[in-house]
């Protein structure tokens, strides 16, 4: 039933926006779908034994707590085990009432008259005409000859038992109550520690990691740890001292039994095993597979136009019925095997049940012992198999935990970025004098991209990146905002070195637009505001008007309160560009970056744009990726890069005297228009 | 739910019938064991009769026996008709979608049918395979529990009428509460998830404006709510599980005080009371698992209603009964493409999006189509390979009207590049070769260079075979541009549709793009919809769109001086002077 239940909170990122993008995102999400119960993705972790210890330092902070829940669920497991102990003096008192207000017709029958005879004159009597089992049970029994079922016994009995139940419940409850919050309190300290080591990690990490797999980290493994932790730690504690206490009670009892008992633990652990096992490499195999189809029909639905057009109908089908035979037969497979498991399982116990049953009733009929000890062993006898299952299978669950964990782990791992100097010097307000003194840069440490660059830029003045595609334009701007660092050289804002400044204080110097307009989820209102903190609604409103936003805001029914959506349907590409540049405009920096568009935005947007770019630009030091001619021609000065290196620099007019690769761009890029132009 | 159910559970009747017999078998094993038991101690303990015990023992292994071989033998055929039922609504929803036209994929759009065939598929089957196991198996435990009981005494089944109401009410309670929790935890996820992709993809936008505290302050938030509704939902399963287990033992000890009263008066015997309280046992149990299984219904219901939608569509674009193929005369170039008084409008739409379009485009040359965002151009151009139908008027391709033709014969006259230019998993060569399976290393390499795509795919390690990843995520976008257009020019054919697609290249391979194709494809259509004008203004014929209509034909020099809109988004890219 814990399954059943837990199984809910199993919420993948599949119900998400983009979901099953990745591989293991879509794996993950079979989970909650699959197998009945606790059994693992089968990710194995590299080194289970470190980072299991280091997910368990992370309850830590809570070990006190932790001890106090094992107390409370020593106490809870001793009641609940103890209880049939308890309950089985009821059973033995009803069967000593019905005994005794049967036994004297018994006795009679036998040819005797039992008259008012005490149990022991009874005991005697039969031992003599030679019925010693009969005698034997009677003499184990509180039997009181004629009388009936002692009531009062019973009654007392009952309510310590009715006491015990409740102690147990409330210990029970008190325990899971305290359980969850531990373990939402680790998991969500273990959330934020990932957020803040993002926020800490050099940009180089993101450059050179699939957004996809950092997300699925963050994401779905440490959701997987969150299930995984929740289940393992509220059902494993019990289920363990469950077990030990079943099995010390069964021994009390009889120790015959308990052999027998004893010699099924495990056997049917091993089963367990063996089929879990069995099982998991057939969920293995499912998950695989589910992604395969999963893949396969994500490709075939969203390249829909494609496969008609190129008249590849027929081959997807014959793809997907491919996978999807295959995924057939992996998940019959592991549906049969995991539903094996609880029939065996089940036998297994019926076996012990129908041992206990046979040899206790043996036993009962020779006086070795009571009846009410026989109830309380079948109890305990169902109470064990439960438990069994749940540490058995408890393996697997945490091997793919601690996969899971040791991914985020080596997140955490990951070098962060230099720290920022102390007590730097804070430049408040700059005129935009930038120097770039030798610098030299290289993404990797054999590839040189910038050797000895030297470049003064005044205040005000504009720079032009210029090159073809994938020339490297953004190197720089990853030198001058800090996202790399450089490896020589120096860079100067108003002479300062920018090195020795805090990077939050150095890029507050700037403003950035990028050709990719990233907005966050949030209103219009809140990502133009996200440009400055505390600016104030007259001044959001006077860089949206700037920007050209404010015109098209007004015709939005919900105004500047308009809700950004992550794939933003509502507003358009060139839209959104418009209100990364009134961000810009708020942030009112004195050193400008801009990324001149390429991508298709509608010829009115895109004057629009250009008039707001151009305003933002006036005044200010300016870096500009240019594409427009115009612009590059009315630069101070020209970068022209190439596979990564700045291979010239200088105006336009000293560049095309030179006839070099500036000039060849330019006459490829440009000439062609021109002469058709005129 | 229960339609698809009927329809694809049908042809797995012979598993399911005896799956269900082998059920009920193992459930009257089940429920035969106590009394069994009881007769054990009626018959055997309380009358010392050893023999009968070791005899009646003897039944109840067998009857363990059977019903394990019932259950595993049902758990076989129950997961082989689960399983190949969902494998069939599968196959039915993957082959319904691929016969729809763009007009159905829109209407549902490509995440909601991806998700409707993965995740919903899944929902259904599993509960399938609940409905063929625990579903069946439940009912029968419950009912066959009652009887039981009453078997044993039917005084003290009063009991069974207070604990069952009880029980139920309260998983009632439960998944009352649970379902909105889980729905908000969901939700919560989502958020957290969703707010960690933004830091992700934002992180230069962040890192720029210096706001990483604003973002943690976000992550913060999202958290602490996840955390808080989590913690509700861990609580509630706290309070849950002694609950159940308390009214349980209670039932337990109730019914041994009322049950000793019963045998007190000589109503009942001791054996029968201990195999009456395992019958409430199982029943209550059986009432557990039902509950539980059932909240699954309307989650799985949910699913099967959409899954239900996509199949009862009829895609709206098929083939002609009978079909008609262009004739073209010996030494006429292939490819002529005619307009007449085109209309479209999208289902259910108000206005035409497209209408009084006329125009032809001859082999040989190259017609541009140019218009502000909204104008219609790629709705125009997915008219071409019907895509989408025309709703009035025509287009034919060699005096052919195209939905007279095979859809198979028209597309392999056409040759398209989308506008976002989409790659499949595999390697360059593969990709290629979804435009002529056929095609040699030499033809591929051929296409690669005049696309200008040849650079760069010699430089890759792998060359032809090297992988590409779905969507082509591992090309830079200029890259997977260029292998789009080299995949169309694989083709070879009559007519090609270039739908934006020099967009993510720089002018210099744009231009020199062109110069190729006008070399290489010579005597083909070509048509060419772009937002840049130095790519289509040496187009031998330009079409002006403005609104849905025509506003202008010609040449670049002609509409200069004769369209205001053409001449509108000439000067808003070029100054003045670049211009003229």
């Amino acid at each position: 039933m814990t399954d059943g239940g837990s199984r809910h909170t199993r919420t993948g990122p599949g119900s998400g926006p983009g979901a099953g993008r990745s591989g293991r995102g879509s794996r993950r999400d079979q989970q909650h779908f699959g197998p009945p119960g606790l059994v693992g993705t089968g990710e194995k972790a590299k080194n289970f034994k470190t980072s299991f210890k280091r997910l368990m330092d992370r309850f830590r902070p809570e070990r006190w707590l932790l001890v106090f829940v094992l107390v409370l669920a020593v106490v809870s497991v001793t009641a609940q085990v103890a209880a049939p102990q308890v309950l089985k003096r009821a059973t033995n008192d009803i069967f000593a009432g019905a005994m005794s207000r049967q036994i004297n017709a018994r006795v009679e029958a036998l040819g005797m008259s039992a008259g008012s005879w005490s149990k022991e004159e009874m005991v005697a009597q039969l031992e003599a005409a030679g019925e010693t089992d009969l005698a034997n049970m009677l003499a184990g029994m509180s039997l009181r000859p004629g009388q009936g079922i002692d009531f009062a016994a019973v009654g007392r009995v009952l309510i310590v038992v009715l006491a015990i139940y409740v102690l147990s419940a409330l210990f029970a409850w008190l325990q899971a109550y305290l359980m969850a919050g531990i373990v939402q309190r680790t998991v969500y300290r273990l959330r934020r520690e990932v957020d803040l080591k993002v926020a800490r990690l050099p940009l180089k990490f993101f450059d050179d990691h699939a957004r996809g797999d950092i997300l699925s980290r963050l994401t779905n493994d440490v959701d997987n740890i969150q299930q995984t932790m929740q289940q393992v730690l509220t059902q494993i504690i019990t289920a363990f001292l469950t077990l030990v206490g079943v099995l010390a009670m069964m021994f009390w009892i009889s120790w015959e039994l308990a052999l027998i008992s004893l010699v099924v633990l495990p056997v049917s652990s091993v089963l367990a095993m063996v089929i879990a096992k069995r099982s998991q490499k057939q969920f293995t195999l499912q998950w695989e597979r589910t992604g395969n189809l999963n893949g396969h029909v994500e490709e075939m639905f969203t390249g829909h136009n494609i496969i008609k057009i190129f008249g590849h109908q027929k081959e997807a089908i014959e793809v997907f019925e491919g996978h999807n035979e295959g995924l057939y037969q992996a998940s019959f497979k592991a549906q049969f095997i995991s539903g094996i498991i609880m029939p065996v399982m089940m036998f297994v116990s019926n076996l012990n049940y129908v041992a206990v049953c046979v040899l206790g009733g043996l036993r009962v009929a020779q006086g070795t012992m009571t009846l009410g000890d026989v109830q309380a062993f079948i109890q305990y006898v169902q109470q064990f198999g439960q438990p069994i299952a749940q540490v058995a299978s408890v393996a697997n669950v945490l091997q793919s935990a601690v996969a899971s964990a040791e991914r985020v782990f080596e997140m955490l791992d990951e070098q962060e970025q230099s720290p920022e100097p102390e007590a730097a010097p804070a430049l408040k307000e700059v005129t935009g004098h930038l120097v770039l003194r030798d610098v030299s840069f290289r993404y990797l440490p054999d590839t040189p991209l910038i050797e000895g660059l030297n470049l003064e830029v005044q205040p005000g003045q504009t720079v032009a990146i210029v090159g073809p595609t994938g020339a490297g334009k953004t190197t720089l701007v990853n030198l001058l905002m800090r996202f790399y660092e450089i490896d020589s050289g120096e860079i100067t804002v108003d002479g300062v070195n920018t090195k020795g400044m805090d990077r939050d204080d150095l890029r507050r110097l700037f403003g950035m637009v990028l050709q990719d307009a990233w907005l966050f989820s949030g209103t219009i209102r809140d990502n133009i505001a996200y440009g400055r903190e505390g600016a104030t609604e007259e001044q959001m409103r006077a860089a949206a008007e700037a920007a050209h936003v404010d015109h098209f805001v007004r015709t939005l029914s919900q105004g500047y309160d308009t809700i950004i959506e992550e794939d933003s349907s509502n507003i358009s590409q060139g839209e959104r560009q418009l209100i990364t540049i009134a961000r810009a405009f708020l942030a009112d920096p004195q050193i400008l970056i801009l990324d001149e568009a390429t991508s298709s935005v509608d010829t009115r947007t895109e004057v629009l744009i250009q008039r707001a770019m151009a305003r933002l630009l006036k005044g200010r030091t300016s870096f500009v990726i240019a594409h427009r001619l115009s612009t590059i021609r009315d630069a101070d000065v020209i970068l022209v890069m190439d596979h990564g290196s700045i291979v010239e620099q200088g105006t336009h007019h000293d560049l095309l005297c030179r006839r070099g690769f500036y000039w060849e761009l330019y006459n490829s890029q440009f000439a062609e228009a021109l002469q058709e132009a005129c | 739910m229960k339609r698809l159910l009927v329809k694809y559970l049908k042809p797995y009747w012979k598993l399911i019938l005896p799956g269900v017999i082998l059920i009920l078998l193992q459930a009257i094993a089940a429920l035969y064991l106590p009394t069994l038991n009881a007769k054990i101690i009626n018959n055997g303990v309380a009358k010392g009769d050893t023999h009968y015990i070791a005899v009646i023992g003897g039944y109840m292994l067998l009857v363990a026996a059977l019903q394990t071989v019932c259950a595993v033998s049902s758990a076989y055929l129950g997961a082989r008709a689960a399983m190949g039922f969902g494998r069939d609504v599968r196959g039915a929803l993957f082959r319904k979608v691929e016969s729809f036209s763009q007009n159905e994929v829109n209407h549902f759009g490509a995440p909601s049918l991806i998700t409707r065939s993965t995740n919903d598929v899944q929902q259904v089957q599993m509960m399938a395979t609940l409905g063929l196991t625990m579903l069946i198996f439940a009912p029968m435990m419950g009912i066959g529990g009652i009887i039981m009981a009453l078997r044993q005494d039917v005084r003290l089944s009063w009991t069974l009428g207070v604990v069952v109401p009880l029980i139920g009410l309260m998983l009632g309670l439960v998944i009352k509460t649970a379902v909105p929790l889980f729905r908000s935890m969901q939700k919560k996820i989502d958020r957290i998830n969703q707010v960690m992709r933004e830091t992700l993809s934002g992180v230069r936008v962040i890192r720029a404006f210096a706001r990483s505290d604003y973002e943690e302050r976000r992550f913060e938030e999202a958290n602490r709510d996840l955390t808080d509704v989590g913690l509700k939902v861990m609580r509630l399963f706290a309070v849950m599980f002694p609950s159940l287990f308390l009214i349980m033992n209670l039932a337990t000890a109730g019914i041994m005080w009322f049950g000793a009263h019963r045998i007190d008066s000589g109503g009942m015997q001791i054996g029968n009371l201990m195999a009456f309280i395992m019958y409430v046992m199982q029943v209550l149990i059986s009432v557990l698992m039902a509950t539980m299984m059932a909240s699954f219904i309307p989650r799985a219901s949910a699913s099967a209603a959409r899954i239900q939608e996509v199949l009862e569509v009829e895609p709206s674009i098929g083939d002609p009964e009978r079909t008609d193929a262009p004739a073209v005369g010996e030494g006429v170039k292939r490819g002529r493409l005619e307009f007449r008084d085109v209309e479209f409008r999208y289902p259910g739409a108000e206005a035409a999006i497209l209408s009084k379009i006329s125009f032809t485009a001859l082999p040989g040359q190259t017609t541009a189509i140019v218009g502000s965002t909204g104008s219609g151009k790629s709705t125009l151009i997915s008219l071409i390979p019907r895509l989408y139908d025309v709703t009035s008027g025509s287009i034919e391709l060699d005096g052919c009207d195209i939905r007279q033709m095979e859809r198979a014969e028209l597309w392999k006259h056409i040759g398209f590049v989308p506008q976002k230019a989409f790659l499949f998993s595999g390697t360059v060569a593969s990709n290629l070769r979804y435009g002529d399976p056929e095609a040699t290393d030499e033809e591929l390499w051929h296409a690669l260079s005049v696309a200008q795509a040849k650079d760069f795919v010699v430089e890759m390690p792998e060359g032809l075979n090297e992988p590409i990843s779905q969507g082509g995520t591992n090309v830079s976008g200029g890259q997977r541009q260029r292998l789009a257009i080299a995949r169309a020019l694989v083709k070879n054919a009559d007519v090609y549709v270039f739908d934006d697609s020099f967009s993510a290249l720089d002018f210099k391979t744009d231009s020199l793009l062109r110069a190729a194709l006008k070399r290489e494809v010579a005597d083909a259509t070509m048509l060419v919809v772009a937002q840049r004008v130095s790519t289509i203004m040496h187009a031998d014929q330009i079409v002006v769109l403005d609104e849905g209509t025509i506003c202008g034909v010609g040449t670049h020099q002609e509409l200069l001086e004769t369209c205001d809109t053409y001449k509108e988004i000439v000067y808003s890219q070029l100054s003045a002077e670049e211009a003229a």
